[in-house]
C-alpha cells in the first residue's frame, strides 16, 4: 500500500468510501437499466426534467407545481362554503337551521332572533375556531416554506431562496445537517466518489444512515462553477407516494445514464456526515414523495362527543314523541273545540293551524311546530359551550408549567381542542421508539474485560427491590411486638443478602437516599461527556495500566478505537459514524487513552497509551480489509496491520455469532463474558462481543487472493462468495469481552411508563429498528421484564407465502396455547413480533383477528422493523378489533400514519422534525410529560366534560319539558308559558356561564391526588361519568325536576289570589315565577355537582341567579311596547307577594331534594374511589396517617405487570421466593441430621 | 453527529415558557365541600327546621282567610236542554238570585271572583288576539292584524278594543244586598296599576266594539276611556290556566259571621256551549294570598320528609356507619384479586 496521494487543495479532506466498503456500495450493473428504458414514455412514466433549466418548466407542456407545500384545510375563497358544510353535519345544527328557516313562516313558535340568533353566534365561535386554526396551519407551512436553500441562478452562482421559491430543474446545493427542500437528484458531493449520507428518520423512522451516490458522469460538477454550462434532460416516472422506488433516464453528453433510488433525495430527509451535496429539483412541492405520502388529517371526534351525539339522537326522539302526543291532543281538541268553543272563534278558519275543517292538517302544522317549541330539549348552546370550555381547558394544558421543558424552550401544546377528554379515556398507547423513548445517543455504560465486570456491578432494579424490601422489613418489625424482633431482624438480614448481587448495596442502604444522591451530584459536577456514562476507578484516569493482564486491555482497546467506519471530525475531538453505537465506542475509547485521530484511504491513526511507559504514543495502522456490519453478518472486523508488519483481525458483533467463532484457547472467558451480558441485557443495554485474532502474514495473502477474486466476480453469487471468503478468515477468534451501550433513554421515561402501566394503560413499542434493539429499549424502559415470559413472532425466510400462513398460524395458537392454559394467570406475557410477521399477518383477515387476540391478551407488544404504513395499520386494526381508545406518540415523519390513524396522536415537539407534531393533536416537549397531560389533564377534562354535557342535558329537558306540560294545559294550542325574551336568556346568560366554570375548573381530586392514585383514571377507561346508566339518571332526575316545578308552582299558583291585594295570577305572573324556580334549581343543581369552588365558580353561579332578579327588573322596567305583559312585573305585581318567593324557595328544594338524596345514599353507602381519596384528603389522613396513604397507593397498582414498580415487586417476589426455598433446604437439612 | 445537534438548536430556541398565574396552573384557592354523613343530616334537620314554621305560618294565614264559594251556572238557568239557546237569546231575563252565608267574620277588603271553569284563556290563538299599541295610543287604531277575526268590522272599520279577547268580555253582574241593604261594589282599583297607567290609555275610546253579526261577550260604554274601563283590563290580562278567578270588585265593609248575602246575578255570560262552570267566589285575602292551603302543607310534608330522612339517616349510621375516608371502600381493596 503506498498511503494515499496528496490531493490538491480542496481534495484533500475527500475519502473514496466505495473502495472501502466490501459489500455495498456497487454500481448498478448494466442489466438493470432494462425495465426502466422499456416503461419510460408510457403512461404513468412521463416526467421530463430539464436540469439546470427551470424556466422551461414554467410554461406548457409541463406546469410543474411550486414547491409551496400547503396543509390548510381551506382558503379564502373554500373557507365560507366548505366549513359551512362541516358545520351543518352535526344534525343538531341542521335541526336548528331547519327551526330558523321556519320561523321566518307564520308557523313560527317564537320570535325570530331569538331563534336565529343562537344559531349563528353557534357556528359563528365554530367557525371563527375553524379559522383560526386553519391559520395557524398556514403560519407553520409558512415557516417550513421560508426555510433557505442556495440555489444556482445562472454562471455557477448560486443565492439563497426560500424553499417555495424552488421551480423542477433548480439545481441546488444542499449543506451538512440541512434538509432536502425537494426530491432531489444526486449529482455531486463533497466525497469524491459522490457518496453522501442521508437520516430518512423523518421518512421511515431508521435511524441509521443511508449512503446515496451520483452517477459516475456526473462527479465532474463538484464545483459552484462547473454548472454554467451544466445541461441535462431527465426522463423520469410521475409522481407517487413509494418511497422506495425510482425509475428513470439522465440524458448527460449524448449519454443515457439510467436511474436508481440511489440517486433521489427525498424531501424531509437530511444530509448528514457530509460537507454539501449537489442535486436538481425533480419532484417539488405537492408532487414530492414525502408530500404524496402524507395524508389529510383527519378531523377526530371524541368517545364522549360521539357518545353526545346518541344522547342527542335520544333526546331527539323524546321531542318527536312529546310532540306527536302534542300533534295528536291538538288535532283533537281543535276538532272538538270548533262548536263548543265559540270564544276562540275557530269556525273563521283563517288560521290553519286550528282549523276545525281540516284536524289533520292542523295536527300536522302543530306537530311541526312542536318541534320548534320543544326545541328546547336539544341543547344548541351545548355545542358552543363545550367549544368554548375546550378552548379554555386547551389553554390550561398549554399554559402548565409543569410541562414546560427548560431545555428547548418549549411547552405542550393542544394542537386541537377537540379531544381534551379523550386524553382521559386512553386504554392504550401506541409509542414510537426513537426520539420519543429514547435520545437517538448512546452512551458507553459498561464493559466486560476478560470476565471481569467494569462500570457498577447492580442493576437499578435490584438496587431499588432491596431497598424496599428493607422498608417493608422495618415496618414489620415496628408492628410486631418485642419478643419477635430478634428473629424478624434476622429475616430483613436474609432478605438482604438473598441475592448476591444485592449483597453491598442491601447492606450499605442504612444511610438510605442519601449516598444515592451523593452520588448523583457527584456524577452531576463531573464534566459530563457526550455518549459516554461510565465510572469506574478501575480503568478510568489510567488506572487500567496497573492491572495484570494489560495486554489483553490494550488489545480490548484497540478494538474500540479501530474496528468502525468512523472519522474524526471538529479538530479530532468529535467523531461521526454511521450508527451512534460507533461514537460512544470511539470516545470511550478516547478516554481510555485510545484516541482515534486520523482516517486516510488506508490507513488509521490512534494516539495510544502505552501501559509500560505511561505515555502517549501514536501508532499508525495500515487498513488492509474492512468487512463491515449488516443484518445477516451481525458482524464487523478490520484487518490491519500495525507499525512491526504484525496483522491482526479485529471483530466486534453479537454474542452469538462471535461465540460460535472463537478458538479452543480463546474461550477462557466465555462464562463470565455470558453472565455478564445477560445482566446488561437486563438493564436494557446494547451488548457487544469484541474479539480479536491474529493472522499470520502467508495466511493473509493466500485469504486475500481469495477475497480479492470473489470481489471482482460479476454473478448473483457474488455476495455468497464474499461471505464465504469472509469466513475463513473470521475464525479462531480470542475472545476480549464485551461492551455494554445504552441506547440512551429521554429523561424520565421508565417513570412515565411506570405510571401509565399504574393508570391500566397498556403500552406497546412501534419500531423501525431492529429486533434485539426494540427489546433492550423494552428492558431500559422497564417494558419488560425478566420473569415475563416473551412470545417472539417471526417468520422464516425461505417459506413460500402459503407456508409463512400457517407458520404463524401455529405460533399464534400455541402463544394463545400458552397464555390460557397457564395456571399462575397473574404471570405476565410480551409477545415480541417484527414487520415481516406483520405483513403477512395483516393480509390474512382469519390471521390477523387470530394475532389481536393473542396481542390484546399479552401486557406489552413489540413490533419491530415495522414500516409507517404498518404502524398506521397496526394503529387502524387494533382500534377497529379492540374498540379501545388507543393514543400513538412519536416524534417522526414516519409516525404520521400512526399519530393521523389514533383516537388521539401526539407528537414530540422537542426533535427538529416537524411532520409529527404538524398531524399530531396534541405536541409534548418530551414523552414524559406524557404523564402529566393523560393522569392528571386527561382526567380531569374527561370528568369536566362529561359533568358538563349530561347537566346541560338536564337543564334543557328540565326546561323544555315545561313547556311541553304547559303545552298540554293550554288546550294543546303552542302557546309558550314564559315569554321570549326569557327563554332566549335562558341558555345564553342565566345558566351557561356556571357551566362554563365547571368545565374548566372542576377538579374530583387535585393534581397531586392525581399523580399519587394513577388508578383513578380507570374511571375514565370505564367510562363511569359518561355511562348510559348515568346519562338516563340525569334525564330522569331533569323529568322529575322539571315535574316538581311544574306542577307544584301551578297548583300553588291557582286558582286564588296572588298576594293580599287580592289580585290572582296570569300567565305572565306564573310563567315568571315558574321560571324563577327554574333558574335556581339549575343553578344550585350545578352547585350541587360541583366539588371544588373557586371564586370563580361562586361568582358565576350566583351571578346568574342574581342576574336573573337583575333582567327581570331592567326588562319590566322598559316601555309596555316593549316588555308587554312583563312590564313592572317584579316590581309591581310578584315581586312584592310573599307568595313569590315562598314558591321559590319551596320549589327549588323539592325539586333539588331527589338528586340530594341520591347524592347522600351514593357517598355514603356505595362510595366511589374519588369520593373516598376526597374524604382523605379532606381529614388530613394523607398528613396524619401517611403509611396508611402511601399503603392504599401501593396497593392501588398491585394488579399492573409493566413498568419499573412492577418490576421492582416482581424481583422482591423473587428474592422472597429464593429465601423461602433456603429456609425450607436449611429446616429439612436440620432435621435430617436431627434424625 | 453530536456537535451538530448542539449547534442548531440555539438558533431554534424560542421561549414560549408560560406565565406563572394560579389561575392557568389551577391552583386557585377552592373550598372542597364534601358531603359527610353529618353534613347530610344537618341539611335536611335545617330543612326541617326552616320549613315547618314556614308551613305552619302559611297554613295559619290560609286558615285566616275566609272564602264562600257559589258555583251559580246551572241554578241560574231553567233546566231545559236548551241552554245555550237560553243563554244566547238576548230576550230571555236571564237574573238570577242567589243567596250566601258568611261562615265567619270577613274583615274589609273583601273580594268578589269570579271563577270559570274550563275556559282556553290561555289558549294561542285566544292570548295573541290582542293589540297593545292600539289600547295604549289612539293612533295606532288601526293596528288590527294581530287581531283576527275581531280586528276589523264588516265594511273595514277597526274595532277598537279588537281581538277575541276585549271581544269575548265576561259580562255577567253581581249585585250583592246585606239584610235587603245594597252592599257597595267597588270596582275601582281591581286592575294593576301599571296597566291603569301605561297600557290603556285615558283617551282611548271603544269604537265598534260588539257591532259585527256576532256578539260575544259584554258591551263597553263608548264614553269612558279605555284607561277606565277595570274590567276589561282585568279580563285581558289572560289567565295561565282553564280554571281561573278574575277579580270583579271589592267591598268595603266587614262581614260578620252567620250573616245572609242576597246575590242578584245577571247571567249573561255562555259557558254552557263547552260545560264550563261559573262560579262567585267572596273571599278575603292575606299575605299569601287567597285561601291557599296548599303552598303550607308542601312546606309541612318537605319538612317533614326532611326530619324523617334525617332520622333515617342517622339510625343507618348508627347500625352501618362508615368512617369519613374509610380506604376498606376503596375499588382495589373491595374486589381483592
Amino acid at each position: 500500500m503506498n498511503g494515499e496521494r496528496e490531493m490538491p487543495g480542496r481534495r484533500k479532506q475527500k475519502l473514496k468510501w466505495s473502495k472501502l466498503y466490501t459489500f455495498s456500495c456497487l454500481r448498478a450493473s448494466a442489466d438493470d437499466s432494462a425495465p426502466a428504458d422499456k416503461l419510460l414514455g408510457q403512461p404513468g412514466f412521463s416526467r421530463v426534467v430539464h436540469c439546470n433549466e427551470p424556466q422551461l418548466h414554467r410554461s406548457k407542456p409541463y406546469k410543474y407545481s411550486d414547491n409551496y407545500v400547503s396543509t390548510t384545510k381551506y382558503n379564502v375563497v373554500t373557507f365560507l362554503p366548505i366549513a359551512l358544510f362541516e358545520q351543518f353535519r352535526r344534525v343538531a345544527n341542521l335541526y336548528f337551521l331547519l327551526a330558523a328557516i321556519l320561523s321566518l313562516t307564520p308557523l313560527a313558535a317564537f320570535n325570530r332572533v331569538s331563534v336565529v340568533a343562537p344559531l349563528v353566534f353557534v357556528i359563528g365561535i365554530s367557525m371563527i375556531k375553524e379559522a383560526v386554526e386553519d391559520w395557524h396551519r398556514f403560519l407553520q407551512d409558512r415557516k417550513v416554506n421560508s426555510r433557505k436553500v442556495m440555489v444556482h441562478v445562472g454562471d455557477g452562482l448560486f443565492v439563497r431562496k426560500s424553499w417555495a421559491n424552488l421551480v423542477v430543474g433548480d439545481v441546488v446545493k444542499v449543506s451538512k445537517n440541512e434538509y432536502f427542500p425537494s426530491d432531489l437528484l444526486l449529482l455531486c458531493s463533497s466525497y469524491e466518489d459522490g457518496l453522501c449520507y442521508v437520516e430518512t428518520m423523518n421518512l421511515d423512522g431508521e435511524t441509521n444512515l443511508k449512503a446515496k451516490r451520483s452517477l459516475e458522469a456526473t462527479l465532474s460538477l463538484d464545483e459552484e462553477t462547473a454548472f454554467c454550462r451544466f445541461k441535462a434532460t431527465l426522463r423520469c416516472e410521475d409522481p407517487n407516494p413509494s418511497l422506495y422506488t425510482f425509475v428513470g433516464n439522465l440524458d448527460y453528453n449524448q449519454e443515457s445514464y439510467p436511474l436508481s433510488p440511489e440517486q433521489i433525495l427525498l424531501r424531509d430527509s437530511k444530509l448528514r456526515n457530509t460537507e454539501y451535496a449537489y442535486g436538481t429539483v425533480i419532484f417539488s412541492g405537492a408532487d414530492t414523495k414525502a408530500v404524496r405520502n402524507s395524508t389529510r388529517s383527519p378531523s377526530k371526534r371524541s368517545r364522549v362527543e360521539r357518545k353526545m351525539d346518541h344522547v342527542i339522537y335520544l333526546l331527539f326522539g323524546m321531542m318527536l314523541f312529546i310532540s306527536l302526543v302534542t300533534a295528536f291532543c291538538s288535532a283533537i281538541f281543535t276538532n272538538d273545540a270548533d262548536v263548543k268553543r265559540w270564544y276562540l272563534q275557530l269556525h273563521a278558519s283563517d288560521d290553519s293551524l286550528f282549523d276545525p275543517n281540516n284536524p289533520t292538517l292542523s295536527g300536522f302544522l302543530q306537530f311541526v311546530k312542536a318541534l320548534m317549541l320543544y326545541g328546547y330539549l336539544i341543547p344548541i348552546s351545548l355545542y358552543v359551550s363545550i367549544e368554548v370550555v375546550k378552548v379554555l381547558q386547551a389553554m390550561m394544558i398549554n399554559n402548565d408549567l409543569a410541562m414546560y421543558d427548560e431545555v428547548t424552550g418549549k411547552a405542550v401544546e393542544a394542537r386541537t381542542s377537540n379531544l381534551n377528554e379523550e386524553l382521559g379515556q386512553v386504554e392504550m398507547i401506541l409509542s414510537d421508539k426513537t426520539g420519543t423513548l429514547t435520545c437517538n445517543q448512546m452512551e458507553f455504560r459498561k464493559c466486560s474485560i476478560e470476565g471481569i465486570s467494569f462500570g457498577g456491578e447492580v442493576t437499578e432494579v435490584d438496587l431499588a427491590a432491596s431497598r424496599r424490601m428493607n422498608i417493608d422489613v422495618e415496618r414489620h418489625r415496628f408492628s410486631l411486638d418485642g419478643s419477635d424482633s430478634t428473629a424478624r431482624s434476622i429475616e430483613m438480614f436474609d432478605l438482604s443478602t438473598a441475592d448476591g448481587s444485592t449483597e453491598k448495596e442491601g447492606l450499605g442502604l442504612n444511610e438510605g437516599g442519601k449516598g444515592r444522591n451523593s452520588r448523583i451530584s457527584i456524577s452531576d459536577k463531573e464534566r459530563r461527556i457526550k455518549g459516554f456514562n461510565f465510572r469506574d476507578g478501575r480503568l478510568m484516569d489510567k488506572m487500567w495500566i496497573y492491572r495484570s493482564n494489560v495486554g489483553e486491555m490494550v488489545m480490548f482497546f484497540r478494538v474500540m478505537a479501530l474496528c468502525h467506519t468512523g472519522i474524526p471530525v471538529d479538530d479530532k475531538t468529535a467523531y461521526e459514524a454511521e450508527s451512534p453505537e460507533e461514537v460512544a465506542f470511539l470516545i470511550a475509547a478516547r478516554e481510555f487513552g485510545f484516541k482515534f485521530c486520523q482516517r486516510t484511504q488506508s490507513t488509521m491513526v490512534v494516539q495510544e497509551l502505552d501501559p509500560m511507559s505511561g505515555m502517549e504514543v501514536m501508532r499508525e495502522y495500515k487498513l488492509l480489509n474492512l468487512l463491515e456490519f449488516n443484518s445477516s453478518r451481525k458482524r464487523m472486523s478490520v484487518i490491519v496491520s500495525n507499525e512491526d508488519g504484525e496483522i491482526f483481525l479485529f471483530c466486534k458483533g453479537a454474542d452469538e455469532v462471535i461465540f460460535d467463532r472463537l478458538s479452543e484457547g480463546g474461550r477462557t472467558y466465555q462464562q463470565a463474558t455470558v453472565m455478564h451480558l445477560s445482566n446488561y441485557a437486563e438493564d436494557g443495554l446494547r451488548t457487544m462481543v469484541f474479539a480479536y485474532r491474529k493472522v499470520s502474514v502467508s495466511e493473509y495473502e493466500r485469504w486475500s487472493s481469495v477475497f480479492a477474486k470473489a470481489k471482482a466476480t460479476v454473478c448473483p453469487e457474488r455476495d455468497e462468495l464474499l461471505e464465504n471468503a469472509c469466513e475463513m478468515i473470521e475464525k479462531d477468534l480470542i475472545l476480549l469481552g464485551a461492551v455494554a451501550v445504552e441506547d440512551k433513554l429521554q429523561k424520565g421515561v421508565p417513570e412515565c411508563i411506570d405510571k401509565l402501566a399504574q393508570a391500566g394503560l397498556k403500552i406497546w413499542l412501534l419500531t423501525g429498528d431492529k429486533k434485539e434493539t426494540a427489546v433492550n429499549v423494552g428492558f431500559a424502559c422497564s417494558l419488560l421484564r425478566h420473569d415475563m415470559e416473551q412470545l417472539h413472532l417471526s417468520t422464516s425466510n425461505e417459506l413460500r407465502m402459503k407456508d409463512v400462513t400457517e407458520e404463524i398460524m401455529s405460533q399464534l395458537q400455541s402463544f394463545n396455547h400458552v397464555i390460557s392454559e397457564e395456571e399462575r394467570r397473574d404471570a405476565p406475557f410480551a409477545l415480541v413480533v417484527d414487520g415481516k410477521a406483520l405483513e403477512h399477518i395483516f393480509r390474512n383477515n382469519h390471521l390477523c383477528q387470530h394475532f389481536l387476540s393473542v396481542a390484546m391478551n399479552c401486557d406489552v407488544v413489540i413490533c419491530c422493523r415495522v414500516s409507517p404504513k404498518q404502524k398506521a395499520l397496526i394503529t387502524r386494526r387494533v382500534k377497529e378489533h379492540s374498540g379501545k381508545t388507543i393514543l400513538a406518540i412519536g416524534d417522526g415523519a414516519n409516525d404520521v400514519g400512526m399519530i393521523q390513524e389514533a383516537d388521539i396522536g401526539v407528537g414530540i415537539s422537542g426533535m427538529e422534525g416537524m411532520q409529527a407534531v404538524m398531524a399530531s393533536d396534541f405536541s409534548l416537549p418530551e414523552f414524559r410529560f406524557l404523564e402529566r397531560l393523560l393522569i392528571i389533564h386527561g382526567h380531569w377534562c374527561y370528568r369536566r366534560i362529561s359533568k358538563m354535557i349530561v347537566y346541560f342535558v338536564y337543564k334543557n329537558v328540565a326546561f323544555g319539558l315545561t313547556l311541553f306540560y304547559y303545552n298540554m294545559l293550554s288546550g294543546v294550542s303552542g302557546q309558550e308559558l314564559y315569554d321570549d325574551w326569557y327563554m332566549v336568556m335562558f341558555n345564553v346568560l342565566l345558566t351557561s356561564l356556571p357551566v362554563i366554570a365547571l368545565g374548566v375548573l372542576e377538579q374530583d381530586v387535585s393534581s397531586d391526588v392525581c399523580l399519587q392514585f394513577p388508578a383513578l383514571y380507570k374511571q375514565g377507561q370505564q367510562n363511569t361519568c359518561f355511562s348510559w346508566k348515568r346519562i338516563i339518571g340525569w334525564i330522569c332526575n331533569a323529568v322529575l325536576a322539571s315535574l316538581i316545578v311544574f306542577t307544584l308552582t301551578v297548583s300553588i299558583l291557582s286558582p286564588s289570589a296572588l298576594d293580599g291585594r287580592g289580585n290572582p295570577a296570569d300567565i305572565e305572573h306564573i310563567g315568571t315565577i315558574t321560571y324563577t324556580c327554574l333558574i335556581w334549581t339549575v343553578n344550585c343543581q350545578i352547585a350541587l355537582i360541583i366539588s371544588h369552588f373557586t371564586w370563580i365558580s361562586h361568582f358565576l353561579i350566583w351571578g346568574s341567579i342574581l342576574c336573573w332578579y337583575v333582567f327581570l327588573y331592567l326588562y319590566g322596567a322598559l316601555s309596555p311596547a316593549r316588555s308587554g305583559n312583563v312590564y313592572h312585573i317584579s316590581s309591581e305585581q310578584i315581586g312584592p307577594a310573599p307568595a313569590y318567593w315562598a314558591t321559590t324557595l319551596l320549589v327549588v328544594v323539592a325539586s333539588l331534594m331527589p338528586f340530594f338524596l341520591h347524592m347522600a345514599v351514593q357517598r355514603s353507602f356505595f362510595p366511589l374511589d374519588d369520593h373516598i381519596i376526597q374524604e382523605m384528603k379532606h381529614s388530613k389522613t394523607d398528613v396524619t396517617d401517611s403509611p396508611m396513604w402511601l399503603r392504599e397507593q401501593e396497593k392501588s397498582k398491585q394488579l399492573t405487570q409493566v413498568g419499573y414498580s412492577a418490576r421492582v415487586d416482581a424481583k422482591i417476589r423473587h428474592f422472597k421466593d429464593q429465601l423461602h426455598r433456603k429456609r425450607k433446604s436449611f429446616y429439612l437439612s436440620v432435621t435430617n441430621s436431627r434424625h | 453527529m453530536s456537535s451538530d445537534d448542539v449547534s442548531s438548536l440555539p438558533s431554534k430556541k424560542v421561549s414560549r415558557k408560560p406565565i406563572y398565574s394560579r389561575f392557568t396552573q389551577q391552583e386557585l384557592p377552592a373550598c372542597k365541600p364534601i358531603l359527610t354523613p353529618a353534613l347530610v343530616i344537618g341539611i335536611l334537620i335545617c330543612l326541617a327546621i326552616i320549613f315547618i314554621p314556614i308551613g305552619l305560618l302559611a297554613l295559619s294565614a290560609s286558615e285566616n282567610v275566609v272564602e264562600v264559594v257559589d258555583r251559580y251556572d246551572d241554578a241560574c238557568i231553567p233546566s231545559t236542554n236548551q241552554k245555550v239557546g237560553f243563554i244566547k237569546d238576548p230576550a230571555t231575563n236571564k237574573t238570577c238570585i242567589r243567596s250566601l252565608t258568611v261562615p265567619k267574620k270577613m274583615r274589609k277588603p273583601i273580594y268578589v271572583y269570579y271563577q270559570l271553569d274550563n275556559f282556553y284563556q290561555n289558549h294561542r290563538r285566544y292570548v295573541k288576539s290582542r293589540s297593545d299599541r292600539q289600547l295604549w295610543s289612539p293612533k295606532s287604531e288601526s293596528s288590527t292584524n294581530l287581531c283576527d277575526p275581531e280586528g276589523q268590522t264588516g265594511d273595514g272599520k277597526p274595532i277598537v278594543p279588537c281581538g277575541l279577547i276585549a271581544w269575548s268580555l265576561f259580562n255577567d253582574t253581581y249585585a250583592l244586598s246585606k239584610n235587603d241593604a245594597a252592599l257597595q261594589i267597588n270596582k275601582k282599583d281591581i286592575a294593576w296599576r301599571s296597566d291603569r297607567t301605561h297600557k290603556f290609555g285615558p283617551n282611548v275610546y271603544p269604537k265598534n266594539f260588539q257591532n259585527g253579526p256576532l256578539i260575544g261577550g259584554g258591551k263597553l260604554d263608548e264614553n269612558i276611556p279605555l284607561s277606565q274601563q277595570e274590567d276589561l283590563m282585568v279580563w285581558m290580562r289572560t289567565a295561565a290556566l282553564p280554571t281561573f278567578r278574575k277579580l270583579y270588585g271589592k267591598i268595603e265593609t266587614d262581614l260578620e259571621a252567620n250573616e245572609r248575602i242576597t246575590v242578584t246575578i245577571q247571567n249573561n255570560y255562555n259557558t254552557y256551549s263547552f260545560n264550563g262552570k261559573k262560579k262567585l267566589v267572596i273571599s278575603t285575602a292575606t299575605w299569601i294570598g287567597g285561601k291557599n292551603d296548599f303552598i303550607g302543607r308542601m312546606y309541612m310534608a318537605i319538612g317533614g320528609t326532611s326530619l324523617v330522612l334525617a332520622v333515617i339517616f342517622s339510625l343507618l349510621y348508627v347500625f352501618k356507619p362508615r368512617p369519613l375516608g374509610d380506604p376498606s371502600y376503596l375499588s382495589w381493596n373491595k374486589n381483592p384479586q
